[in-house]
């Protein structure tokens, strides 16, 4: 029970960004994103910059490029839009190995590929170097609605009971002669997803009930809120990445 | 529905931005009345939920987002509008923070999209079905069913909006395909999320009445059948 606080994609380490606090690479990554998408995109050596930048910050986090990589993966469905592009787009057309492609489009293309490459490559950063427990903290000290954070504390905890309860599910139905494969699991689990929901009810009821007989408020303890706050100089660290990009962005809009 | 960054230019994003952000503080307002000790671990389970079967999906080539399903209808209906923006919202910041899905920059137009337009268009529909359909689990069913399909496929609209108004790269007449493409992927997803919806809803009501928030303001039809205790506890 004791288990799973901490997030498929945390990597364990004691690097300079891990011991940063979560607030401060929360805004870090933030800031550096939306400096990411304000820039021009026929500035293609800013994004050369923002590259630089990820991969020095990898480098501090002692994340490797083969993991950040592979997990980039995800971003995949997001961005096959932008092979896309290039054929549905109008105006000026070039003709490119036989292909006719849209100029506007190619464009487009390279714009949707680097930003969106940048922002998933800063949020699997943030992921890898921050726990779930120390980003619901972050978002606390960020002044963030303790009704959003209530309800963030709640899901992070509720996402291990709501599996733990599908497995047992799956485990008695098994027992119990059902032998489905591949797809065909998909209907019995269909089947039971209202149970589910109701058995990981029950069950997150009691889980919340043992908070709240043990002193809990709707906010984390107090303990949690004040130790190891961010001090200047760790806002001031963290603070050239962004700064950098922000500069990069700055150029790039003024020379384009 | 995640729009990743660079799909929706600068100044419209921050407008959307802006827009989700004073609707969401007024959901808060709103929400704070709503959650009591009930309501706080059904919000939580809500968003879980949400974010788990958000975690199926798969592409719309030509649409430049991805199909899942939304749950904003589950949640209007389990735990009422605004604590259900709310839940949906939570799940949608989380996604972008930690794993990348859908950009930050683009969490304003994501939020409008699932959180507020899916939302609410859902719980108006729900507000209306429920006091015409009959006050039977049937009733309760179509109404889930009916109030998820139309919800899914309006926010999916929302992004044909946002694009219109601020897409990277013009389309020219595609735009209208761009709309075709995007209701009808989100037409089949809607049916799988209304069947999901209406199963959980009406599984929840007949066990736990009391935890559809939907269904709070009915009084009970006929006086409960005297309870006969069992063995191991009534459930």
């Amino acid at each position: 029970m004791g288990a799973g606080h901490a997030h498929v994609l945390y990597r364990e380490s004691t690097s300079a960004v891990h011991r940063l606090p979560p607030e401060v690479k929360i805004t870090a990554m933030v800031l550096f994103t939306v400096a990411v998408v304000a820039t021009p995109r026929e500035a293609y050596w800013a994004f050369g910059g923002y590259a630089v930048l990820v991969a020095a910050v990898a480098a501090l986090a002692r994340v490797g490029p083969r993991w950040l990589l592979s997990r980039a993966l995800i971003e995949l469905p997001f961005v096959l839009f932008a092979f896309a592009l290039p054929f549905l787009g109008t105006g000026e057309r070039v003709t490119v190995a036989g292909l006719s492609l849209s100029v506007d489009g190619l464009h487009g293309a390279w714009n949707i590929l680097a930003k969106g490459t940048l922002g998933v490559l800063a949020s699997l950063l943030l992921a890898a170097t921050t726990t779930t427990r120390d980003l619901i903290v972050g978002l606390d000290r960020l002044r963030c609605p303790q009704v959003l954070t209530q309800i963030a504390t709640f899901m992070l905890r509720y996402l291990d009971v709501l599996v733990g309860e599908a497995r047992r599910m799956r485990v008695a139905r098994v027992s119990r002669g059902d032998d489905p494969r591949f797809l065909w699991q998909l209907r019995g689990f269909a089947a039971g997803v209202g149970a589910l929901f109701l058995r990981a009810f029950e069950r997150g009821e009691r889980v919340y009930l043992a908070m709240v007989s043990r002193g809990y408020t709707g906010r984390m303890p107090a303990v949690w809120q004040g130790a190891d706050a961010a001090t200047a100089g760790q806002w001031a660290a963290a603070a050239t990445v962004p700064a950098i990009a922000v500069c990069i962005a700055a150029v790039a809009v003024v020379l384009t | 529905m995640h729009i990743s960054n660079g799909i929706i230019d600068g100044p419209v994003a921050a407008i959307f931005g802006a827009l989700a952000l004073a609707v969401l503080t007024f959901c808060v307002l709103r929400g704070r009345r709503d959650l009591d000790d009930r309501l706080a671990p059904m919000a939580g389970l809500v968003a879980a939920f949400i974010f788990a079967v958000q975690m199926l999906n798969f592409p719309i080539f030509t649409a430049g987002v991805s199909g899942h399903l939304l749950g904003g209808v589950l949640a209007a209906l389990l735990v009422g509008p605004w604590v259900g923006a709310l839940c949906v919202a939570v799940v949608l910041i989380v996604q972008a923070l930690v794993f990348g899905d859908g950009g930050v920059a683009m969490l304003g137009l994501n939020i409008t999209n699932m959180a507020i337009i899916g939302t609410a268009a859902g719980y108006l529909l729900i507000a209306l079905l429920l006091r015409v359909l009959p006050r039977t689990n049937a009733g309760l069913a179509i109404t889930a069913f009916v109030s998820a399909l139309v919800s899914v496929v309006v926010a999916s609209q929302g992004f044909v909006l946002e694009y219109w108004l601020g897409g990277t790269t013009d389309l020219g007449g595609n735009l209208a395909g761009l709309a075709g493409t995007m209701a009808g992927v989100h037409l089949l997803i809607g049916i799988g999320e209304g069947l999901i919806t209406a199963t959980t809803v009406v599984t929840v009501a007949k066990v736990r009445p009391d935890l559809v928030y939907a269904l709070r303001a009915r009084r009970p039809v006929a006086p409960a059948a005297p309870t006969v205790p069992v063995a191991g506890g009534a459930r």
